[in-house]
Parts: C-alpha cells; sequence; structure tokens
C-alpha cells in the first residue's frame, strides 16, 4: 500500500458551553443546565411517550417491551464488555435462565409475577455467575468462545433430558395485568438501570472493574481478588439479563427453548457496536434503531438475522466508534481542518 | 466393533472440519467464526452447479473449491484486515458475516431435506459383521489423504514454509520477507478450500442444511480448543478423542448428547487445561 | 536485639518448560532491610519476584513471609499479608486521573483494615487518603498534578504513583522491580532520599535493579543472581570485591571503574 500524505488534520476543540459545564459549579445560566440536561430529557421523555405516541398501534407496543428486554441485555453486554473486561458473547443465556425460573416459579408454585420477576432476577443471576464461575481466570478470546457454548449446550441439555417441558417449553404462564403496566414497568426499570449503572462505574466499585479490566495484574498486587470482582459483574449483567427473561416469559405467557437461541446473543451486541460501546447510553440507542428493523423483517423470516449481521459487521470494520460517540462528539466539540 | 468403526469414521469427520479453523488460526491468529457457512456454502455451490447447471460432479467440485477460496480470501482482504489484532471484534466481525451467510442461503431457500449431494461409491461392504457403506469408509481414506497432502504442503513448499514460519513468529517472518498479509490471505483460502473439502466429503452423508453450519462450526471449535489452538496434531487427536466420545454416549445415552460432548469438552478443557490438552505453557499465559 | 527475618526463601526453584530460571534460591531478609537484587538480563530475578508474590508457583522450595508459609498463594492473598510489588512495565490506568488511580488499592480489604498508608486502622475518604499518598510520595499538593489524567504523567511520575499504589496498602514489605530504570538523573535523586525514608519509617525493600550506582549507595545488602542461582550475597563492597561476580556478571574489572 502506498502511503498518502495528508497536508491536512483534523483538529477537535471542546466546546466552551461543555468546558463551562464540566464542572457542575460553573453552571450558571439555563443555557448551561438545558445544554446538559436536555440530551438525558431527550431520552427519558422519549421513551416514557413512546406508548402513549402509538397508542394507535397495538402491535408496535409490543415491540417497544421487546426493545427494553434486549436494551436490558444490551446494557449488561456493554457493561461486561467495556467496564469489567468479560466479552460475553452468549446473552441468551441470561435470557433463557430468567424465562424458565419465571415461568417455572409462576406455573408450579403459583406466584404471582410481581414475585417472579424479582426472584428469577436473583436466582437467575446467582445460577448463571455459578455457571460462568470456573471461566472467569479465562482471557479475552476463550471466555468470549465458552460464553457462547452456554446457550447451546443449556438448550441442548433441556432437550436431551426432555426437563422442563423438553421441546414444548413451560406452557400457560400469567400474562401481565395489563399492556400498561408491562410496558411502563420494563422503561423504568431500563432508564433506573442505565442511570444506576451510569453512576456505579464513576464510583469506587466501578473504579475496581475498571481497573480489573485494565490491568488486572496491578489489581492482584493490590490485594484484591479478580476473580470475585468478576464474579460481581457477571452477577450484575446476569441478572439484568435475567430480569429481562422473566418479562420475557409473562409477556409471551411461554419460557420455551427458543429463548436460548441467537438473536439474543447477537441482537445486544449488534445494538452495542452500533449504539457505541462504552457508554451504556448507546446500546438503548442501537436497540431502539435494530429491534424495529428487524420487526419490519419479520414477514422476510431469517433475512432479518442476515440483516443484522451485515449492520454489525459493517460498524465493526468502518464505524468502530458507534452513534452515540458520534454524537457526543459532535455535541461537545468543533471540528475543523488544519493545515500542517 | 461397530464402536471401533464408527468413532474412527466420526473422529476423521471431525478431523476435517477442524483441520480448516486451526490452519487458520495457527497462521494468522485468527479465529474464523465464518468457518461453518463457508462449509455449508460449498455444499451449495456444488449442488447449484450439479443439480441446477447439469455441471459434471467431479468439475462442480472443483469450481466450488476455488470459488470458495476466493471468498475466503476476500472476507479477510476485504473486511477482516481491518480489524487485524483486535480478537473480540474478529471473532464477532467473522461470525456475523457467517451468520450472515447462513441466513442469507435460508432465506434463499436451503431449507428442507431436498439439497443433497451423491455419494461417491453406493454399495456397503461388511466388516467383521458390522456393515458399512463404502463412502463412510472414503471418508477415513481421504481424510488421512488429506491430511497427508497438507503436512507435505506445509513442511515441503515454499509457500507451506512461509505459512509455517508465520505461524511461529510472525514479526521474525516479516524481517525475512514475509508478508505477514498476504501470507494471510492465503491462509483463509486455503482454510476455505480445507472447509470446503471437508463438506465435499462430508455433505453426501446427509442434507446439506444451514444448521450443518453451526454443527460444524461448534465441533471445530470443539476440537481446537481440546488440542490446543493452532496445534495441528493436538487438533487430530482431539478429533479422536472427541469423536470417539460422542459414538460412545451416542451407544449408552442416545444421539441427543452428541453435541453435549462437544460442549462440555470446550468448557472442561478450558477450565482445568486452558492451553489444551497439547498445548504449550507459552499459550496458557495468554489465556489465563 | 536480634533483626528479626520477615521474608525467607529456601530453596526455591522453576523451571519454564526447558529453562531453568530459578534453582534453588535461598535467601533472608530482616525487617527493616533493603536488600538490591542485581544480575544480568534473563537471570531470573523478575522469575524471583513472581514467585515470591504469588504471581508464579515455585516448582519446589518454600517462600515464607512473617513466619507463614506462603507458598503457591495467591497474588491478593499475599498482598492481604503486607507483601506488595511494582511491576517493571507499568499499565496504570491511564484515562483516569493519578489520584483515582489508588481508589483500587484502597478499596482492598487490607486497605480497609489498615486505613492505607498514615490510616489509623480506620480508612477516610478514599479520594483524601488517595491525595495524601500522592503528596506523601512527592505529587506537589496543590498543584494540579496529583489530578491530572494518568496519561500526560511524565516517567518519574509514574513510578512513584506504581509505588504509591503499594503504599496505599500499608505493607510490611514492598519489591520493586527496576523503579529506578528509564528515570532521568535528577528524576533518580529525589527518588533516593524517599526509599531511604521508607526504610526509616519500618518498610523493608526488595529492590531489583540495573542502576548500580543507585542500588549500591542505597542497599545495606546485595544478592547477585546469573542463570537462575544465587552466585553470592552481602554487603556491597563484599559483592563488588567477589570475583565469581566480576566473572559472572561484568565480564571485566573495569565496570566498577564506572560504579
Amino acid at each position: 500500500m502506498e502511503a498518502v500524505l495528508e497536508s491536512r488534520r483534523k483538529e477537535r476543540l471542546d466546546r466552551g458551553i461543555k468546558v463551562r459545564t464540566d464542572g457542575i459549579y460553573a453552571v450558571s445560566s439555563w443555557r448551561e443546565i438545558a445544554y446538559l440536561v436536555l440530551p438525558r430529557l431527550l431520552l427519558i421523555g422519549g421513551l416514557l411517550m413512546m406508548p402513549l405516541l402509538l397508542s394507535q398501534a397495538p402491535y408496535w407496543q409490543r415491540v417497544i417491551s421487546i426493545v427494553c428486554i434486549y436494551s436490558l441485555l444490551a446494557i449488561s453486554f456493554d457493561f461486561l464488555a467495556h467496564f469489567v473486561g468479560l466479552v460475553s458473547l452468549g446473552g441468551a443465556l441470561y435470557i433463557g435462565v430468567g424465562a424458565y425460573i419465571a415461568a417455572l416459579l409462576n406455573t408450579h408454585f403459583g406466584l404471582p409475577s410481581w414475585i417472579t420477576v424479582p426472584l428469577a432476577t436473583i436466582l437467575g443471576g446467582g445460577l448463571c455467575t455459578l455457571l460462568l464461575w470456573p471461566c472467569l481466570p479465562l482471557r479475552g478470546v476463550y471466555f468470549a468462545i465458552v460464553s457462547l457454548m452456554f446457550p447451546l449446550l443449556v438448550a441442548r441439555i433441556i432437550e436431551a433430558l426432555d426437563i422442563f417441558g423438553g421441546t414444548d417449553g413451560v406452557l400457560g404462564v400469567d400474562g401481565f395485568s395489563s399492556k400498561w403496566v408491562e410496558m411502563y414497568v420494563l422503561i423504568a426499570v431500563v432508564l433506573l438501570i442505565l442511570f444506576g449503572l451510569r453512576r456505579l462505574v464513576n464510583e469506587d466499585l466501578g473504579l475496581v472493574f475498571r481497573g480489573v479490566k485494565d490491568n488486572d495484574q496491578a489489581v492482584k498486587a493490590s490485594g484484591i481478588d479478580v476473580i470475585t470482582i468478576k464474579a460481581l459483574g457477571v452477577f450484575i449483567a446476569s441478572a439484568m439479563g435475567c430480569l429481562g427473561g422473566a418479562m420475557l416469559s409473562h409477556l409471551y405467557m411461554w419460557a420455551g427453548l427458543s429463548q436460548f437461541a441467537l438473536d439474543f446473543s447477537i441482537i445486544p451486541i449488534a445494538a452495542t457496536v452500533v449504539g457505541g460501546g462504552g457508554t451504556l447510553a448507546g446500546p438503548v440507542i442501537g436497540c431502539l434503531i435494530l429491534v424495529p428493523i428487524s420487526e419490519l423483517l419479520r414477514d422476510f423470516g431469517t433475512l432479518r438475522i442476515a440483516v443484522y449481521a451485515l449492520i454489525l459487521c459493517g460498524f465493526i470494520v468502518f464505524k468502530s466508534e458507534g452513534l452515540m460517540v458520534y454524537g457526543s462528539r459532535k455535541y461537545q466539540q468543533f471540528e475543523r481542518w488544519v493545515q500542517i | 466393533m461397530e464402536i471401533l468403526i464408527y468413532g474412527i469414521v466420526n473422529s476423521v469427520s471431525l478431523a476435517l472440519m477442524a483441520l480448516g479453523f486451526t490452519l487458520v488460526y495457527g497462521v494468522s491468529r485468527l479465529p474464523n467464526f465464518a468457518h461453518g457457512s463457508l462449509y455449508v456454502t460449498t455444499g451449495f455451490i456444488t449442488w447449484l452447479l450439479l443439480q441446477r447447471l447439469g455441471v459434471p460432479y467431479l468439475v462442480a467440485m472443483l469450481i466450488s473449491l476455488v470459488l470458495i477460496g476466493v471468498v475466503g480470501a476476500a472476507m479477510y482482504h476485504f473486511i477482516l484486515v481491518r480489524i487485524r489484532g483486535m480478537s473480540i471484534s474478529e471473532i464477532i466481525a467473522s461470525y456475523a458475516i457467517g451468520l450472515a451467510i447462513l441466513e442469507g442461503l435460508r432465506w434463499g431457500g436451503l431449507k428442507g431435506t431436498t439439497h443433497t449431494l451423491p455419494v461417491f461409491a453406493n454399495g456397503s461392504v461388511d466388516i467383521l459383521g458390522v456393515v458399512v457403506d463404502y463412502h463412510r469408509l472414503l471418508v477415513i481414506l481421504l481424510g488421512a489423504i488429506l491430511v497427508g497432502l497438507l503436512w507435505v504442503f506445509v513442511n515441503r513448499t515454499r509457500l507451506g514454509l512461509a505459512l509455517k514460519g508465520m505461524a511461529q513468529d510472525e514479526r521474525a517472518a516479516l524481517t525475512l520477507g514475509i508478508d505477514s498479509d498476504r501470507m494471510a490471505v492465503m491462509s483463509m483460502a486455503l482454510g476455505g478450500v480445507m472447509a470446503g473439502l471437508a463438506a465435499l466429503v462430508l455433505l453426501p452423508l446427509g442434507n446439506i442444511v444451514v444448521e450443518a453450519g453451526y454443527h460444524v462450526l461448534i465441533m471445530a471449535v470443539a476440537v481446537c480448543i481440546v488440542g490446543g489452538l493452532g496445534s495441528w496434531t493436538g487438533a487430530i487427536l482431539a478429533a479422536f478423542l472427541i469423536g470417539f466420545a460422542q459414538i460412545f454416549t451416542v451407544a449408552w445415552l442416545g444421539p441427543h448428547f452428541q453435541v453435549v460432548v462437544a460442549l462440555l469438552a470446550i468448557i472442561l478443557t478450558l477450565i482445568s487445561r486452558p492451553s489444551g490438552l497439547f498445548g504449550r505453557q507459552k499459550e496458557l499465559e495468554e489465556r489465563v | 536485639m536480634s533483626p528479626e527475618t520477615i521474608l525467607k526463601l529456601s530453596g526455591v526453584t522453576k523451571r519454564f518448560g526447558g529453562v531453568q530460571a530459578l534453582t534453588e534460591v535461598d535467601v533472608e531478609i530482616h525487617r527493616g532491610d533493603i536488600l538490591g537484587v542485581i544480575g544480568p538480563n534473563g537471570s531470573g530475578k523478575t522469575t524471583l519476584v513472581n514467585c515470591i508474590t504469588g504471581f508464579v508457583t515455585p516448582d519446589a522450595g518454600q517462600v515464607s513471609f512473617q513466619g507463614r508459609d506462603i507458598t503457591g498463594w495467591q497474588p491478593h492473598k499475599i498482598a492481604d499479608l503486607g507483601l506488595t510489588r511494582t511491576f517493571q512495565v507499568m499499565r496504570p490506568y491511564y484515562s483516569l486521573p493519578a489520584y483515582k488511580n489508588l481508589i483500587v488499592p484502597l478499596f482492598s480489604r487490607r486497605a480497609r483494615r489498615t486505613g492505607g498508608w498514615r490510616g489509623g486502622g480506620r480508612m477516610g475518604d478514599r479520594n483524601t487518603v488517595a491525595v495524601d499518598i500522592l503528596e506523601e510520595i512527592g505529587f506537589e499538593r496543590d498543584s494540579y498534578v496529583p489530578y491530572k489524567a494518568a496519561s500526560s504523567l511524565p516517567t518519574g511520575y509514574l513510578k512513584r504513583l506504581e509505588l504509591a499504589r503499594c503504599l496505599a496498602l500499608r505493607p510490611d514489605l514492598i519489591i520493586c522491580d527496576e523503579v529506578f530504570s528509564g528515570l532521568s538523573m535528577s528524576e533518580m535523586a529525589s527518588m533516593l532520599p524517599l526509599m531511604e525514608k521508607l526504610r526509616q519509617e519500618g518498610v523493608t525493600l526488595i529492590m531489583v535493579e540495573h542502576r548500580l550506582r543507585e542500588l549500591f549507595s542505597l542497599a545495606n545488602r546485595v544478592m547477585v543472581l546469573n542463570f537462575g542461582a544465587k552466585v553470592c550475597e552481602g554487603g556491597s563492597e563484599e559483592v563488588m570485591a567477589n570475583e565469581e561476580v566480576k566473572r559472572a556478571y561484568f565480564g571485566s574489572e573495569e565496570v566498577f571503574e564506572y560504579v
């Protein structure tokens, strides 16, 4: 390849308003407050308004719930990958475990959904953490490969042993009392988790997580057990996924093997890559874009998987920073070309 | 006796599935998760040429092998080269490509049991009371020949030695004037051809279905991890280990557990001996 | 008063494949010592550090710290006892401000128990404690240096940051893996009193070094490794006078003219 010498380069400067609002004490005008609050308000308000806006289209209201469930998974993927350093390609494991636990608790013990969902979150998170515990010392690629295999393995075992309804799944799970409850519970949960995690990663514990990701040797030499910290990270992430799975089983009134399927592993990853990894809000934006596309393509069968696999591939190769990082750069910085 | 013969057939099949994957990883440290889709694509192209266009079987096989080699090379040259070295991105991107190909094929009509390739030789033979069809025996023979050819290629030809050099130390190979990007393209092409060969040998035993792609990927990964990633002898030994383990479980527990064995093998190996059963110390440090 | 033994190695051996990295290394360190470890490249210095701190498990031999056998313990448990180390290759959390780098060690159980360097057995606000430690180790408190991103700090400060990470645990023994390498003369000149001060405060130091002049001025005992085996051990003059050391390590006598 021939070297092309650029005679110019792109210079990026923080906008004045960004610099002023970085320190909270400097906020002194409505303009600056708006600068800080508006993007957040846009996301919160937008999500909260969505069910109302779509009240004429019940099919798309269901899509909102699905978007939220995928968002939970995508946030958990982003958290694990970019703040704990574990790339878990098997998000379907969390969804499946959560869905089955909630469904079994509901059908066998008759527990109502407001008990099964929290229980499935905690128990499922614990179960997934236990399953993944032996793999925690593994690095990067190897952890990714094992985590990719886990949902397949669990699904095969359920199929082979013919337990929990075998290939038919668990039928007759209670639905939610109304679709409004279902949607707003999910939206509230997504927003709470999103802003909660964004705060957590900047707390002391969050810094330890990031330490494990950047340099686990130094963390070990600092007297902290890396495995325990990773396990805690996996617990947080898998509990979020299980929460999504539990909601899903009540949503569809069914839990089955397809909840261990590829969709739940791939869409969250694609959403994270498209939305921008390491931002936590990016994955939600990615889901808001990808899941509706996937629904629009539902008539074309498996083409939708091919389409979002291609979108994922395109973003990871050509625009790996993702929309959120791109957007916030535009929002916060000037860019101009400078002659060298 | 039945277990022995079918165990050998199964093991050789696994080795065939895994060789392409381990070749690419060994040379360019690229986990090619599109391996299974290359496998299925070869079968599909051959089927198209043979059944739809009426091309003779042998010619159809040759054309599809060349095509799949080009596909593999193009995949590296246009896409994967841009994310070289970021192993997680490599996995995700190659997996996404594979997924797109497989699900695209499924959408394009590759489903059901209508897509089959003819076996190389009809009939069967009775070996010590076990009925084995000729094609399965051919699998063993062809598998052995392919492994032998690959060994000769790597150890006796210029290109093969260059690939081997790169596998051992990429930087040192660079200083010796080996173009590592070109070699990686070559390895991907070769990996594609290996996947294609495996497909041509194995697919006549069943239907060409999309699921085969996922199955081959899982098996290839299982064999390579158990054998120690990038180690060829390890891969072949691991293929026999997993191959026989599968046949035993099928005989005692039922066919459902076949894949469970492979998945368990991956997980247990990574937990107990992260460098694989035949891997070296150095790789262990990379992994844990 | 007979000096108390803080760390004792007996017969520590480690092989990597066909390479004998360490062969039966015996050494004993007393509380308040500064032990220098020198040796040519590849002589097993870093492997020795790894064996002591649990990053590598020795094949044979025993490591005991404060009378407790810690052979084969995991690194974090060893650090929890108060034996910690710096790394030759520093990888601080570059995107974070310098003082935030200390949050990780201050989060550990040992730091919570001891309160960190100078902590009275109680952990205060971690950010304040972190800045206090940095000030003690030479980051000017009222300047912006402790608050700058670690990526923008010069090597001298990064080495101090690495040392500060150890101090946050309030350790009894610190193993410094080449803290002087890559430093300018003036940076080093300001590091020397710091090490001396640590020693006076009762911290035992093991210093693995290439810079002989500085090491000999600091250490009260020096151990020489070659091909994974201990060549000799003793006071600075004793080691410098040792014929075997000269042959094995320096090749000729001239080097000492420089030292």
